[in-house]
């Protein structure tokens, strides 16, 4: 793993009125790398991507994406470099079938920019490229799931759909905001190859996870979030042994049954 | 049997094969199936000034024309890109007030002022929306009911363009029949390459505005750019519609600010059929004749007319359009449960 990081995170904090959800929050990302981020609820793990792909504004703090500043930049400019992000609860466009819900990433900028597919804005063009993501993202080419309106699809589909409307991007990162959560135990099991394979591909993923288990799993390094603030951050192996991460998740059974097998 | 044994069963018809957007045609009746139905609309649209009784009542055709063209504007927006509008007197107003402005101070043609009102009219209040375009909920609304009132109130009081009095001697069409045929036309071409433009990618776009604009946003596009592109589309709509007014009755002046312009499009959206495009326009063919017929009970008009919405209403609140579709694109039967 090269230790040119693609993804500087500087202090950044974010107050809501008088609460400080975000405390000076400081971390690298590594090109190519799986980094989690953990904390119980209400640690400011969601507000941290928020701040991160400029869907809120932080109060104060610095974000570089490959060397350049991207706080303070609006949300379509830094996706449009590449730096992309799930909605933990899902938003897909409930009313347009599946693969026609990727036309709207491909129509993009940054798609027609980097796409390298030959789309002249002939019609159905994309509708190809489309089908095509969903395939390779889990959707079955021949079923007829990939054409079922939006609305209709079960959960384990809608989050493989946020992951597809960030690869319809081409993405550099993927910033995914609990993508195992809701899922059946076999869906989960499903979705863990494809995030190896993501990574394979060269993309760099930041996730935020509460099925430690399966994040453990592939994360190469863990961030552990609590009321705002960096507790600490390791591998894996490190995180489960901390006495500190025992702390902040102390009673979550999960936690414990994880923890045990360290 | 009672109810509770029993219930509605709704199939498709045959002719739909393996999803909603892709026909297999396989024979000249399924080829009547979808083009009857199209044909029997332009053809009808296009007869109506040979078979109106006097030359009142094609003038109520050219008017219905151009509540046809707002309430389009309105299904547009509100539908397809998420925006309620009350814009229409609003984009009337403009679109009037340019062409009028055109041809009486610089004396240029019917055939020169409409297309400039149109783009200029558009371009205008797209500027002047563009403020609350990155807003979400009834801010739009708001705004767009706020600017005819503020425009008349502007005129009337610095007493610019004609003042109270509006601006008159503003050239007419050749004649009738240029008239009529002149919006009718439009309002078949805005409709098709309306119904078109939706279904295109950036339609589709569109769209995404309307259902998750965080997710538009997420896929690195801006969103206040679709809502602008949105808004021009259906202000040059609106602009179009009132330049034609302007040289219809050759006079333009502030009551083209009314809210009638606002209201009657989304009446007639409601009574046609929400975000179906032609619906609104059907509605349009359906309430402006009716208005017109109750000017026979005086002051009593506008509580017939009332009356007549509500029960509209109550009775088919889908719409007539997606009543129709649905009976047309699928049959119903009862079966035992």
């Amino acid at each position: 793993m090269s230790d040119h990081s693609i993804l500087q995170i500087q202090g950044v904090t974010k107050a809501f009125g008088g609460i400080l959800a975000l405390n000076g929050v400081s971390f690298d990302v590594h090109e190519g790398e799986i980094v989690g981020i953990i904390g119980p609820n209400g640690s400011g793990k969601t507000t941290l991507i928020n701040c991160i792909t400029g869907f809120i504004k932080m109060t104060s703090g610095k974000v570089f994406f490959r060397g350049r500043n991207i706080s303070g930049k609006p949300a379509h400019k830094i996706a449009d470099m590449g730096v992309t992000r799930t909605f933990q609860i899902m938003r897909p466009y409930y009313s347009l079938p599946s693969y026609k819900n990727l036309i709207i990433p491909l129509f993009s900028p940054r798609a027609r920019r980097t796409g390298g597919w030959r789309g002249g804005g002939k019609l159905g063009d994309r509708d190809t490229v489309g089908i095509d993501i969903l395939e390779e993202i889990g959707f079955e080419r021949d079923s007829f799931v990939p054409y079922k309106i939006a609305s209709t699809l079960p959960t384990g589909y809608l989050k493989r759909l946020e992951l597809a409307r960030c690869l319809a991007l081409k993405p550099e990162i993927i910033i995914c905001d609990e993508i195992f959560s809701g899922l059946s135990m076999s869906e989960i099991a499903s979705m863990v190859p494809l995030i190896e394979r993501l990574q394979m591909d060269g993309i760099t993923l930041l996730m935020i996870e509460h099925r430690l288990r399966e994040l453990f799993r592939v994360a190469n390094r863990v961030i552990v979030l609590n009321f705002g603030e960096k507790v600490i951050e390791g591998i894996p192996e490190q995180i489960m042994a901390d006495e500190q991460v025992r702390e902040v998740y102390f009673g979550s059974e999960e936690v414990e049954e994880v923890m045990s097998h360290a | 049997m009672d109810i509770g044994e029993r219930r509605k069963e709704r199939l498709d018809r045959g002719i739909k094969v393996r999803t909603d957007g892709i026909y297999a045609l396989m024979s000249l009746r399924e080829l009547s199936y979808l083009t009857v139905p199209r044909l029997v609309f332009i053809l009808g649209i296009l007869i109506l000034p040979l078979v109106m009784p006097s030359m009142y009542w094609q003038r109520v055709i050219s008017i219905v024309c151009i509540y046809a063209l707002l309430a389009l504007s309105f299904d547009f927006l509100a539908h397809f890109a998420g925006l309620v509008s009350l814009g229409g007197a609003f984009f009337i107003g403009t679109g009037g007030y340019i062409a009028a402005i055109l041809n009486t101070s610089f004396g240029l043609p019917t055939i020169v002022t409409i297309p400039i009102s149109t783009l200029l009219g558009a371009a205008i209040c797209t500027l002047l929306l563009l403020p609350c375009l990155p807003l979400r909920g009834v801010y739009f609304a708001i705004v767009t009911l706020m600017y005819p009132l503020v425009f008349a109130r502007i005129i009337e009081a610095l007493n610019i363009f004609g003042g109270t009095d509006g601006i008159m001697g503003v050239v007419s069409f050749p004649n009738r029949w240029v008239e009529q045929y002149f919006m009718l036309t439009m309002v078949l071409l805005f409709l098709f390459g309306m119904r078109r433009l939706v279904n295109l990618d950036i339609g589709l776009v569109f769209r995404a505005v309307k259902d998750n604009d965080q997710a538009v946003r997420a896929s690195g596009m801006s969103i206040t750019h679709y809502k602008a592109i949105a808004v021009f589309i259906a202000s040059a709509m609106g602009c179009l519609g009132g330049a034609c007014l302007v040289h219809i009755y050759m006079w333009s002046g502030i009551s083209q600010f009314a809210l009638d312009f606002s209201i009657i499009p989304i009446a007639a959206t409601v009574i046609g059929g929400a975000g179906t495009l032609v619906g609104p326009i059907l509605g349009c063919f359906i309430l402006v004749p009716i208005s017109e017929l109750l000017r026979a009970f005086g002051t009593l008009r506008i509580v017939f007319y009332s009356l007549i919405l509500v029960a509209f209403i109550v009775i088919r609140s889908e719409g007539i359009m997606v009543y129709g579709q649905r009976k047309y694109h699928q049959f119903e039967r009862w079966v035992k449960v």
